[in-house]
Protein backbone atom coordinates (compact mmCIF):
# COMPACT_ATOMS: atom_id res chain seq x y z
CA UNK A 1 0.00 0.00 0.00
CA UNK A 2 2.96 2.81 0.93
CA UNK A 3 4.10 1.61 -2.78
CA UNK A 4 0.83 2.32 -4.12
CA UNK A 5 1.77 5.89 -5.53
CA UNK A 6 4.75 5.67 -6.68
CA UNK A 7 3.98 2.50 -8.28
CA UNK A 8 0.74 4.22 -10.20
CA UNK A 9 3.60 7.33 -10.79
CA UNK A 10 6.18 4.94 -12.20
CA UNK A 11 3.94 3.47 -14.44
CA UNK A 12 1.83 6.14 -15.58
CA UNK A 13 4.59 8.35 -16.49
CA UNK A 14 7.58 6.23 -17.34
CA UNK A 15 5.80 2.85 -18.52
CA UNK A 16 3.44 3.67 -20.29
CA UNK A 17 4.97 7.04 -22.26
CA UNK A 18 7.69 4.30 -23.23
CA UNK A 19 5.35 1.69 -24.52
CA UNK A 20 3.50 5.02 -26.64
CA UNK A 21 6.87 5.53 -28.27
CA UNK A 22 7.77 2.46 -28.48
CA UNK A 23 4.13 1.61 -30.79
CA UNK A 24 5.16 5.46 -32.10
CA UNK A 25 7.91 4.03 -33.82
CA UNK A 26 6.33 1.13 -35.77
CA UNK A 27 4.04 3.84 -36.89
CA UNK A 28 3.85 6.33 -40.41
CA UNK A 29 3.47 10.11 -39.94
CA UNK A 30 -0.31 10.87 -40.71
CA UNK A 31 -0.32 13.65 -43.62
CA UNK A 32 -1.07 16.23 -41.13
CA UNK A 33 1.76 15.84 -38.73
CA UNK A 34 1.26 13.71 -35.99
CA UNK A 35 0.33 9.76 -35.75
CA UNK A 36 -1.08 7.05 -38.04
CA UNK A 37 -1.36 3.57 -36.99
CA UNK A 38 0.74 1.01 -38.79
CA UNK A 39 3.69 -1.43 -38.32
CA UNK A 40 6.49 -0.94 -40.53
CA UNK A 41 10.50 -0.49 -39.62
CA UNK A 42 10.31 2.27 -42.19
CA UNK A 43 11.23 4.94 -39.64
CA UNK A 44 14.19 3.41 -38.56
CA UNK A 45 15.28 2.41 -41.96
CA UNK A 46 14.76 6.23 -42.01
CA UNK A 47 17.11 7.24 -39.19
CA UNK A 48 20.03 7.91 -41.56
CA UNK A 49 18.55 10.75 -43.35
CA UNK A 50 19.42 12.07 -39.56
CA UNK A 51 23.22 11.00 -39.96
CA UNK A 52 24.51 14.60 -38.85
CA UNK A 53 23.20 15.02 -35.53
CA UNK A 54 23.59 11.19 -34.81
CA UNK A 55 27.25 11.28 -35.89
CA UNK A 56 27.94 14.97 -34.24
CA UNK A 57 26.44 13.03 -31.07
CA UNK A 58 27.78 9.89 -31.18
CA UNK A 59 31.18 11.79 -31.68
CA UNK A 60 31.01 14.68 -28.57
CA UNK A 61 29.13 12.65 -26.41
CA UNK A 62 31.99 10.01 -25.85
CA UNK A 63 34.70 12.58 -26.71
CA UNK A 64 32.96 14.79 -24.32
CA UNK A 65 32.49 12.24 -21.27
CA UNK A 66 36.46 11.49 -22.01
CA UNK A 67 37.16 15.23 -21.74
CA UNK A 68 35.27 15.78 -18.52
CA UNK A 69 37.28 12.47 -16.92
CA UNK A 70 40.35 13.68 -17.87
CA UNK A 71 39.74 17.16 -16.03
CA UNK A 72 37.63 15.37 -13.40
CA UNK A 73 40.03 12.69 -12.20
CA UNK A 74 43.18 14.62 -10.81
CA UNK A 75 40.29 16.64 -9.12
CA UNK A 76 38.57 13.69 -7.69
CA UNK A 77 42.18 12.08 -7.05
CA UNK A 78 43.21 15.56 -5.24
CA UNK A 79 39.86 15.53 -2.87
CA UNK A 80 39.94 12.14 -2.03
CA UNK A 81 43.70 11.39 -1.31
CA UNK A 82 45.37 14.62 -1.16
CA UNK A 83 43.42 17.42 0.09
CA UNK A 84 43.13 18.71 3.54
CA UNK A 85 40.79 17.33 6.06
CA UNK A 86 39.47 20.76 7.10
CA UNK A 87 39.32 21.62 3.15
CA UNK A 88 37.80 18.66 2.07
CA UNK A 89 34.03 19.11 3.19
CA UNK A 90 34.16 22.51 1.51
CA UNK A 91 35.75 21.74 -1.68
CA UNK A 92 33.30 19.14 -1.94
CA UNK A 93 29.93 21.71 -1.33
CA UNK A 94 32.12 23.51 -4.23
CA UNK A 95 31.82 20.20 -6.81
CA UNK A 96 28.18 19.61 -5.39
CA UNK A 97 26.50 23.58 -5.74
CA UNK A 98 27.18 23.61 -10.07
CA UNK A 99 25.93 19.85 -10.25
CA UNK A 100 22.43 21.24 -8.67
CA UNK A 101 22.65 24.76 -10.47
CA UNK A 102 20.43 25.62 -13.45
CA UNK A 103 22.48 23.91 -16.43
CA UNK A 104 20.66 26.34 -18.57
CA UNK A 105 22.10 29.24 -16.60
CA UNK A 106 25.62 28.10 -16.38
CA UNK A 107 25.56 27.20 -20.19
CA UNK A 108 24.20 31.17 -20.56
CA UNK A 109 27.57 32.15 -18.57
CA UNK A 110 29.56 30.53 -21.10
CA UNK A 111 27.25 32.22 -23.88
CA UNK A 112 28.30 35.28 -22.66
CA UNK A 113 32.39 34.76 -21.72
CA UNK A 114 32.45 33.49 -24.96
CA UNK A 115 30.15 35.81 -27.26
CA UNK A 116 31.53 39.18 -28.73
CA UNK A 117 31.44 41.03 -25.67
CA UNK A 118 33.63 38.74 -23.69
CA UNK A 119 36.65 37.03 -24.41
CA UNK A 120 36.65 38.11 -28.31
CA UNK A 121 36.36 41.92 -27.01
CA UNK A 122 39.51 40.97 -24.89
CA UNK A 123 41.51 39.42 -27.89
CA UNK A 124 40.50 42.48 -29.96
CA UNK A 125 41.96 44.97 -27.27
CA UNK A 126 45.28 43.42 -27.39
CA UNK A 127 45.10 42.73 -31.10
CA UNK A 128 43.88 39.60 -32.38
CA UNK A 129 41.01 40.73 -34.02
CA UNK A 130 37.65 38.40 -35.94
CA UNK A 131 38.16 35.76 -33.00
CA UNK A 132 35.35 33.51 -33.57
CA UNK A 133 34.72 31.43 -30.19
CA UNK A 134 30.86 31.29 -29.91
CA UNK A 135 28.87 28.71 -32.48
CA UNK A 136 31.87 26.51 -32.77
CA UNK A 137 32.32 22.60 -31.89
CA UNK A 138 34.69 23.57 -29.67
CA UNK A 139 32.34 25.92 -27.59
CA UNK A 140 29.94 23.16 -27.45
CA UNK A 141 32.69 20.77 -26.09
CA UNK A 142 33.66 23.49 -23.49
CA UNK A 143 30.20 23.53 -22.48
CA UNK A 144 30.11 20.02 -22.27
CA UNK A 145 32.80 19.78 -19.72
CA UNK A 146 31.44 22.88 -17.90
CA UNK A 147 28.05 21.35 -17.03
CA UNK A 148 29.09 17.80 -16.49
CA UNK A 149 32.10 18.08 -14.94
CA UNK A 150 30.51 17.88 -11.20
CA UNK A 151 28.73 14.43 -12.15
CA UNK A 152 32.69 13.20 -13.52
CA UNK A 153 34.31 14.02 -10.21
CA UNK A 154 31.49 12.48 -7.61
CA UNK A 155 31.40 9.18 -8.43
CA UNK A 156 35.15 8.83 -8.64
CA UNK A 157 35.64 10.94 -5.66
CA UNK A 158 33.23 8.28 -3.78
CA UNK A 159 35.36 5.35 -4.83
CA UNK A 160 38.16 6.91 -4.05
CA UNK A 161 37.62 8.03 -1.04
CA UNK A 162 36.34 3.91 -0.26
CA UNK A 163 39.85 3.09 -0.91
CA UNK A 164 41.55 1.22 1.71
CA UNK A 165 44.78 3.12 1.97
CA UNK A 166 47.04 0.25 2.93
CA UNK A 167 47.13 -1.25 0.01
CA UNK A 168 48.74 2.07 -1.04
CA UNK A 169 51.18 1.19 1.33
CA UNK A 170 51.70 -2.01 0.69
CA UNK A 171 52.25 -1.72 -2.87
CA UNK A 172 55.15 1.23 -2.22
CA UNK A 173 56.65 -1.31 -0.12
CA UNK A 174 57.00 -3.84 -2.09
CA UNK A 175 59.07 -1.74 -4.06
CA UNK A 176 56.43 -0.46 -6.70
CA UNK A 177 57.29 3.15 -8.37
CA UNK A 178 54.50 5.16 -7.28
CA UNK A 179 53.71 5.08 -11.37
CA UNK A 180 52.63 1.65 -11.02
CA UNK A 181 50.76 1.81 -7.91
CA UNK A 182 48.76 4.17 -9.43
CA UNK A 183 47.85 2.61 -12.53
CA UNK A 184 47.94 -1.05 -10.66
CA UNK A 185 46.28 -0.15 -7.22
CA UNK A 186 44.51 3.38 -7.57
CA UNK A 187 43.01 3.79 -10.99
CA UNK A 188 42.20 0.16 -11.08
CA UNK A 189 40.09 0.36 -7.76
CA UNK A 190 38.44 3.62 -8.47
CA UNK A 191 37.55 2.21 -11.94
CA UNK A 192 33.97 1.20 -10.85
CA UNK A 193 33.76 5.07 -10.38
CA UNK A 194 35.43 5.99 -13.47
CA UNK A 195 32.20 4.05 -15.23
CA UNK A 196 29.73 5.12 -13.40
CA UNK A 197 31.03 8.82 -14.24
CA UNK A 198 31.62 8.22 -17.78
CA UNK A 199 28.21 6.19 -18.64
CA UNK A 200 26.39 8.75 -16.40
CA UNK A 201 27.62 11.93 -18.64
CA UNK A 202 27.69 10.16 -21.55
CA UNK A 203 23.88 8.35 -21.81
CA UNK A 204 22.96 12.03 -20.30
CA UNK A 205 25.02 13.86 -23.17
CA UNK A 206 23.10 11.76 -25.88
CA UNK A 207 19.90 13.80 -25.05
CA UNK A 208 21.69 16.65 -24.61
CA UNK A 209 19.53 19.76 -26.51
CA UNK A 210 20.89 23.14 -24.41
CA UNK A 211 24.45 23.15 -25.03
CA UNK A 212 24.72 22.56 -28.56
CA UNK A 213 21.83 25.00 -29.06
CA UNK A 214 22.86 28.00 -27.32
CA UNK A 215 26.99 27.24 -28.09
CA UNK A 216 26.73 25.79 -31.10
CA UNK A 217 24.20 28.10 -32.69
CA UNK A 218 22.72 25.82 -34.60
CA UNK A 219 25.55 24.54 -36.60
CA UNK A 220 26.28 21.90 -34.34
CA UNK A 221 23.44 19.80 -34.53
CA UNK A 222 22.62 16.99 -31.79
CA UNK A 223 20.21 14.43 -31.79
CA UNK A 224 18.52 16.46 -28.91
CA UNK A 225 17.91 19.43 -31.45
CA UNK A 226 16.67 16.90 -33.96
CA UNK A 227 13.86 15.12 -31.41
CA UNK A 228 12.54 19.00 -30.76
CA UNK A 229 12.33 19.36 -34.44
CA UNK A 230 11.22 16.39 -35.48
CA UNK A 231 8.35 16.84 -31.98
CA UNK A 232 7.88 20.37 -31.61
CA UNK A 233 8.17 21.89 -35.36
CA UNK A 234 8.17 18.95 -38.09
CA UNK A 235 5.34 17.00 -36.10
CA UNK A 236 6.89 13.82 -37.40
CA UNK A 237 6.06 11.90 -34.30
CA UNK A 238 6.64 8.55 -35.66
CA UNK A 239 10.06 9.33 -37.25
CA UNK A 240 10.66 11.00 -33.43
CA UNK A 241 10.12 8.09 -31.44
CA UNK A 242 12.08 5.53 -33.45
CA UNK A 243 15.57 8.33 -32.92
CA UNK A 244 13.99 8.48 -29.03
CA UNK A 245 13.85 4.07 -28.75
CA UNK A 246 17.40 4.12 -30.81
CA UNK A 247 18.74 6.49 -27.85
CA UNK A 248 17.49 4.61 -25.35
CA UNK A 249 18.90 1.10 -26.37
CA UNK A 250 22.12 3.17 -26.83
CA UNK A 251 21.46 4.34 -23.11
CA UNK A 252 21.66 0.62 -22.58
CA UNK A 253 24.33 -0.71 -23.95
CA UNK A 254 26.67 2.31 -22.82
CA UNK A 255 25.82 0.91 -19.20
CA UNK A 256 26.03 -2.67 -19.23
CA UNK A 257 29.47 -2.32 -21.36
CA UNK A 258 30.63 0.19 -18.22
CA UNK A 259 29.03 -2.65 -15.59
CA UNK A 260 31.19 -5.13 -17.60
CA UNK A 261 34.39 -3.48 -17.90
CA UNK A 262 34.03 -2.18 -14.01
CA UNK A 263 33.14 -5.50 -13.05
CA UNK A 264 36.11 -7.34 -15.43
CA UNK A 265 38.90 -5.04 -14.07
CA UNK A 266 38.05 -4.30 -10.59
CA UNK A 267 35.72 -7.13 -9.72
CA UNK A 268 33.66 -4.14 -7.92
CA UNK A 269 29.77 -2.95 -9.70
CA UNK A 270 29.70 0.97 -10.53
CA UNK A 271 29.16 3.07 -7.49
CA UNK A 272 25.59 4.04 -7.30
CA UNK A 273 25.68 8.16 -6.53
CA UNK A 274 23.11 8.27 -3.95
CA UNK B 1 48.29 18.86 -8.71
CA UNK B 2 46.94 21.68 -6.78
CA UNK B 3 47.63 24.12 -9.22
CA UNK B 4 45.47 22.11 -11.87
CA UNK B 5 42.60 21.62 -9.06
CA UNK B 6 42.72 25.42 -8.47
CA UNK B 7 42.32 26.01 -12.11
CA UNK B 8 39.21 24.00 -12.63
CA UNK B 9 37.59 25.58 -9.91
CA UNK B 10 38.46 28.92 -11.37
CA UNK B 11 36.85 27.42 -13.85
CA UNK B 12 34.09 26.18 -12.50
CA UNK B 13 33.38 29.42 -10.87
CA UNK B 14 34.67 32.50 -12.84
CA UNK B 15 31.92 32.50 -15.71
CA UNK B 16 28.92 32.32 -13.16
CA UNK B 17 30.90 35.63 -11.06
CA UNK B 18 30.94 37.01 -13.99
CA UNK B 19 27.27 37.02 -15.07
CA UNK B 20 26.26 38.24 -11.27
CA UNK B 21 29.22 41.06 -11.79
CA UNK B 22 27.55 41.99 -14.55
CA UNK B 23 23.69 42.03 -13.48
CA UNK B 24 25.08 44.76 -10.96
CA UNK B 25 25.99 46.59 -14.06
CA UNK B 26 24.98 50.36 -14.51
CA UNK B 27 25.47 50.16 -18.59
CA UNK B 28 23.85 48.21 -21.25
CA UNK B 29 27.09 46.32 -22.58
CA UNK B 30 29.01 43.48 -21.23
CA UNK B 31 32.54 44.40 -21.90
CA UNK B 32 32.77 47.29 -19.73
CA UNK B 33 31.72 47.54 -15.95
CA UNK B 34 30.24 51.36 -15.94
CA UNK B 35 29.45 51.29 -12.00
CA UNK B 36 27.40 49.83 -9.91
CA UNK B 37 23.39 49.61 -9.92
CA UNK B 38 20.40 47.34 -9.43
CA UNK B 39 18.14 48.78 -11.84
CA UNK B 40 18.13 45.51 -13.75
CA UNK B 41 16.65 43.62 -11.09
CA UNK B 42 14.04 46.42 -11.17
CA UNK B 43 13.47 45.93 -14.65
CA UNK B 44 13.17 42.35 -14.77
CA UNK B 45 10.81 42.23 -11.56
CA UNK B 46 8.83 44.67 -13.48
CA UNK B 47 8.22 42.90 -16.62
CA UNK B 48 4.64 41.14 -16.29
CA UNK B 49 5.90 38.16 -18.19
CA UNK B 50 8.54 36.85 -16.32
CA UNK B 51 6.84 37.09 -13.01
CA UNK B 52 4.42 35.03 -14.12
CA UNK B 53 7.27 32.40 -15.41
CA UNK B 54 8.28 32.88 -12.24
CA UNK B 55 5.08 32.36 -9.95
CA UNK B 56 4.54 29.37 -12.41
CA UNK B 57 7.86 27.70 -11.88
CA UNK B 58 7.34 28.63 -7.77
CA UNK B 59 3.79 26.75 -7.78
CA UNK B 60 5.49 23.77 -9.88
CA UNK B 61 8.13 23.22 -8.14
CA UNK B 62 6.33 23.55 -4.89
CA UNK B 63 3.74 20.84 -5.83
CA UNK B 64 5.65 18.65 -7.66
CA UNK B 65 8.69 18.51 -4.72
CA UNK B 66 5.88 18.34 -2.34
CA UNK B 67 4.25 15.11 -4.12
CA UNK B 68 7.47 13.34 -4.71
CA UNK B 69 8.29 13.72 -0.87
CA UNK B 70 5.28 12.23 0.02
CA UNK B 71 5.52 9.70 -1.93
CA UNK B 72 8.81 9.15 -2.09
CA UNK B 73 8.92 8.47 1.61
CA UNK B 74 6.26 6.05 0.74
CA UNK B 75 7.86 3.86 -1.39
CA UNK B 76 10.95 3.88 0.12
CA UNK B 77 9.91 2.49 3.25
CA UNK B 78 7.18 -0.08 1.59
CA UNK B 79 10.31 -1.22 0.23
CA UNK B 80 11.86 -2.04 2.83
CA UNK B 81 9.42 -4.95 3.20
CA UNK B 82 8.82 -5.85 0.14
CA UNK B 83 10.35 -9.47 -1.94
CA UNK B 84 13.88 -8.92 -3.15
CA UNK B 85 12.20 -9.61 -6.80
CA UNK B 86 10.01 -6.95 -6.04
CA UNK B 87 12.36 -4.89 -5.53
CA UNK B 88 15.02 -5.41 -8.11
CA UNK B 89 11.80 -4.40 -10.13
CA UNK B 90 10.97 -1.31 -8.96
CA UNK B 91 14.30 -0.37 -8.21
CA UNK B 92 15.28 -0.66 -12.09
CA UNK B 93 12.19 1.56 -12.61
CA UNK B 94 13.54 4.22 -10.18
CA UNK B 95 17.03 3.89 -11.72
CA UNK B 96 15.74 4.40 -15.15
CA UNK B 97 13.31 7.57 -13.81
CA UNK B 98 16.65 9.12 -13.02
CA UNK B 99 19.07 7.80 -15.70
CA UNK B 100 16.84 8.48 -19.26
CA UNK B 101 17.49 11.52 -20.88
CA UNK B 102 15.21 14.50 -19.98
CA UNK B 103 14.58 14.74 -23.91
CA UNK B 104 13.04 11.28 -23.75
CA UNK B 105 11.02 11.78 -20.52
CA UNK B 106 9.69 14.77 -22.32
CA UNK B 107 8.70 13.69 -25.56
CA UNK B 108 7.38 10.47 -24.40
CA UNK B 109 5.49 11.96 -21.60
CA UNK B 110 3.95 14.55 -24.31
CA UNK B 111 3.12 11.60 -26.74
CA UNK B 112 1.17 9.40 -23.88
CA UNK B 113 -0.72 12.53 -22.73
CA UNK B 114 -1.81 13.97 -26.31
CA UNK B 115 -3.07 10.36 -27.36
CA UNK B 116 -4.89 10.29 -23.51
CA UNK B 117 -6.26 13.40 -24.05
CA UNK B 118 -7.45 12.33 -27.38
CA UNK B 119 -9.45 9.71 -26.10
CA UNK B 120 -10.77 11.19 -22.75
CA UNK B 121 -11.66 14.56 -24.09
CA UNK B 122 -14.39 13.40 -26.80
CA UNK B 123 -15.64 11.20 -24.11
CA UNK B 124 -16.04 13.77 -21.39
CA UNK B 125 -17.73 16.10 -24.04
CA UNK B 126 -20.26 13.28 -24.77
CA UNK B 127 -20.92 12.89 -21.15
CA UNK B 128 -21.24 16.35 -20.05
CA UNK B 129 -24.41 17.60 -19.45
CA UNK B 130 -23.85 21.19 -20.24
CA UNK B 131 -22.14 22.82 -23.79
CA UNK B 132 -19.18 23.42 -21.72
CA UNK B 133 -17.35 20.21 -20.80
CA UNK B 134 -13.55 20.19 -19.13
CA UNK B 135 -11.01 20.39 -21.22
CA UNK B 136 -7.81 17.98 -20.45
CA UNK B 137 -4.52 19.64 -22.02
CA UNK B 138 -1.19 20.08 -21.31
CA UNK B 139 0.05 22.71 -18.63
CA UNK B 140 0.35 23.16 -14.57
CA UNK B 141 -0.48 19.29 -14.11
CA UNK B 142 1.92 17.00 -17.22
CA UNK B 143 4.92 19.50 -16.03
CA UNK B 144 4.30 18.24 -12.33
CA UNK B 145 3.86 15.05 -13.01
CA UNK B 146 6.99 14.41 -15.18
CA UNK B 147 8.56 16.56 -12.80
CA UNK B 148 7.29 14.60 -10.31
CA UNK B 149 8.70 11.27 -11.47
CA UNK B 150 12.00 12.20 -11.55
CA UNK B 151 11.79 13.62 -8.08
CA UNK B 152 10.27 11.02 -6.74
CA UNK B 153 12.77 8.54 -7.68
CA UNK B 154 15.29 10.77 -6.46
CA UNK B 155 13.46 11.24 -2.74
CA UNK B 156 12.99 7.38 -2.65
CA UNK B 157 16.99 6.55 -3.03
CA UNK B 158 17.55 9.14 -0.67
CA UNK B 159 15.37 8.19 2.32
CA UNK B 160 15.95 4.09 1.39
CA UNK B 161 19.82 5.19 1.75
CA UNK B 162 18.85 6.91 5.01
CA UNK B 163 16.46 3.51 5.99
CA UNK B 164 19.04 1.36 5.62
CA UNK B 165 21.12 2.88 7.89
CA UNK B 166 18.57 3.08 10.67
CA UNK B 167 19.65 1.19 13.97
CA UNK B 168 17.37 -1.52 14.07
CA UNK B 169 18.33 -1.94 17.84
CA UNK B 170 15.98 0.67 18.25
CA UNK B 171 13.19 -0.19 16.58
CA UNK B 172 13.00 -3.39 18.71
CA UNK B 173 13.60 -1.58 21.69
CA UNK B 174 10.65 0.06 21.01
CA UNK B 175 8.26 -2.66 19.99
CA UNK B 176 9.74 -4.91 22.71
CA UNK B 177 8.51 -1.43 24.93
CA UNK B 178 5.21 -2.56 23.64
CA UNK B 179 4.94 0.57 21.17
CA UNK B 180 2.21 0.12 18.62
CA UNK B 181 4.17 0.29 15.16
CA UNK B 182 2.76 3.59 14.94
CA UNK B 183 4.39 5.00 17.73
CA UNK B 184 6.97 3.28 17.24
CA UNK B 185 7.07 4.99 13.51
CA UNK B 186 6.48 8.26 14.65
CA UNK B 187 8.75 8.37 17.51
CA UNK B 188 12.06 6.68 16.39
CA UNK B 189 11.67 6.09 12.29
CA UNK B 190 10.24 9.25 11.17
CA UNK B 191 12.84 11.38 13.30
CA UNK B 192 15.60 9.70 11.92
CA UNK B 193 14.65 9.63 8.06
CA UNK B 194 13.29 13.51 8.43
CA UNK B 195 16.45 14.79 7.30
CA UNK B 196 16.65 12.54 4.52
CA UNK B 197 13.17 13.63 3.59
CA UNK B 198 14.33 17.60 3.97
CA UNK B 199 16.90 17.29 1.61
CA UNK B 200 15.20 14.95 -0.47
CA UNK B 201 11.99 17.83 -1.08
CA UNK B 202 14.88 20.44 -1.10
CA UNK B 203 17.17 18.69 -3.84
CA UNK B 204 13.42 17.85 -5.81
CA UNK B 205 12.03 21.77 -5.81
CA UNK B 206 15.81 22.85 -7.44
CA UNK B 207 15.64 19.97 -9.87
CA UNK B 208 11.83 21.35 -11.41
CA UNK B 209 12.95 25.10 -10.72
CA UNK B 210 15.95 24.32 -12.61
CA UNK B 211 14.04 22.04 -15.26
CA UNK B 212 14.04 23.34 -18.94
CA UNK B 213 13.97 20.83 -21.16
CA UNK B 214 11.36 18.09 -19.43
CA UNK B 215 9.03 21.25 -19.52
CA UNK B 216 9.32 22.57 -22.99
CA UNK B 217 8.00 19.53 -24.06
CA UNK B 218 5.44 19.07 -21.95
CA UNK B 219 4.61 22.87 -20.51
CA UNK B 220 1.19 23.39 -23.55
CA UNK B 221 0.66 27.06 -23.33
CA UNK B 222 2.17 27.69 -19.72
CA UNK B 223 5.97 28.87 -19.59
CA UNK B 224 7.77 28.41 -16.66
CA UNK B 225 11.53 30.54 -15.52
CA UNK B 226 13.89 28.53 -17.86
CA UNK B 227 11.63 28.30 -20.68
CA UNK B 228 11.43 32.16 -20.27
CA UNK B 229 14.65 32.29 -20.34
CA UNK B 230 15.68 30.71 -23.00
CA UNK B 231 13.50 32.31 -25.12
CA UNK B 232 14.67 35.44 -24.35
CA UNK B 233 18.33 34.11 -24.85
CA UNK B 234 17.76 33.33 -27.97
CA UNK B 235 16.48 36.99 -28.79
CA UNK B 236 20.43 38.32 -27.09
CA UNK B 237 22.17 38.39 -24.07
CA UNK B 238 20.92 41.34 -21.90
CA UNK B 239 21.84 42.38 -18.30
CA UNK B 240 17.97 41.71 -17.77
CA UNK B 241 19.06 38.21 -18.10
CA UNK B 242 22.06 38.15 -16.03
CA UNK B 243 19.72 39.55 -13.43
CA UNK B 244 17.50 36.73 -13.62
CA UNK B 245 20.24 34.19 -13.46
CA UNK B 246 21.80 35.72 -10.57
CA UNK B 247 18.05 34.92 -8.80
CA UNK B 248 17.82 31.89 -9.78
CA UNK B 249 21.40 30.62 -9.00
CA UNK B 250 21.50 32.36 -5.70
CA UNK B 251 18.51 30.42 -5.03
CA UNK B 252 19.51 27.22 -6.20
CA UNK B 253 22.76 27.55 -4.10
CA UNK B 254 20.82 28.15 -0.75
CA UNK B 255 18.80 25.40 -1.41
CA UNK B 256 21.73 22.87 -2.28
CA UNK B 257 23.46 24.22 0.61
CA UNK B 258 20.77 23.67 3.21
CA UNK B 259 20.05 20.20 1.65
CA UNK B 260 23.76 19.17 2.12
CA UNK B 261 23.30 20.41 5.77
CA UNK B 262 20.36 18.35 6.40
CA UNK B 263 22.21 15.29 4.89
CA UNK B 264 24.51 15.69 7.01
CA UNK B 265 22.68 15.99 10.43
CA UNK B 266 23.12 13.06 13.00
CA UNK B 267 23.90 11.24 10.43
CA UNK B 268 26.13 8.19 12.11
CA UNK B 269 29.65 8.28 11.28
CA UNK B 270 30.99 5.38 8.87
Amino acid sequence: MLLGPATAWLVVFLVLPFIAIAVFSVGERAPEGGYQAAFTFAQYANLPARATAFWNTMVLAPVGALACLLVAYPVAYYLALRAPQRWRLILLALVVIPFWTSLLMRTYAWMYVLGGRGIPALLAYIGFEDIRLINTPGAVLLGIVYGYLPLMILPIYVSLERLDRRLLEASADLGATPLSTFLGVTLKLSLPGVMTGFSLVMILLLGEYLIPTLLGGGKVFFIGNGLVDLFLQSRNWPFGSAIAITLVLVSVVVLIAANRISTRVSGARRVDLI
Amino acid sequence: MRAFVIAVFAFLYLPIALVVLFSFNAGHHASEFTGFSVQWYGKALANPFLVEALKNSLFIATTSALLAALCGTAAALGLARVGIRKRAVFDALLGAAIVVPGVVIGISTLVALVQLFGVVNPFLASIWPDDQPPRLALGYGSIVAAHGLFSMALVTMIVGTRLGSLDRNLVEASSDLYATPLTTFRSIVLPQIMPAVVAGFLLAFTFSFDDFIIAFFVAGAQTTLPIYVFASIRRGVTPEINAIATIVLVASVLLVVLAQWQLRQRKPSN
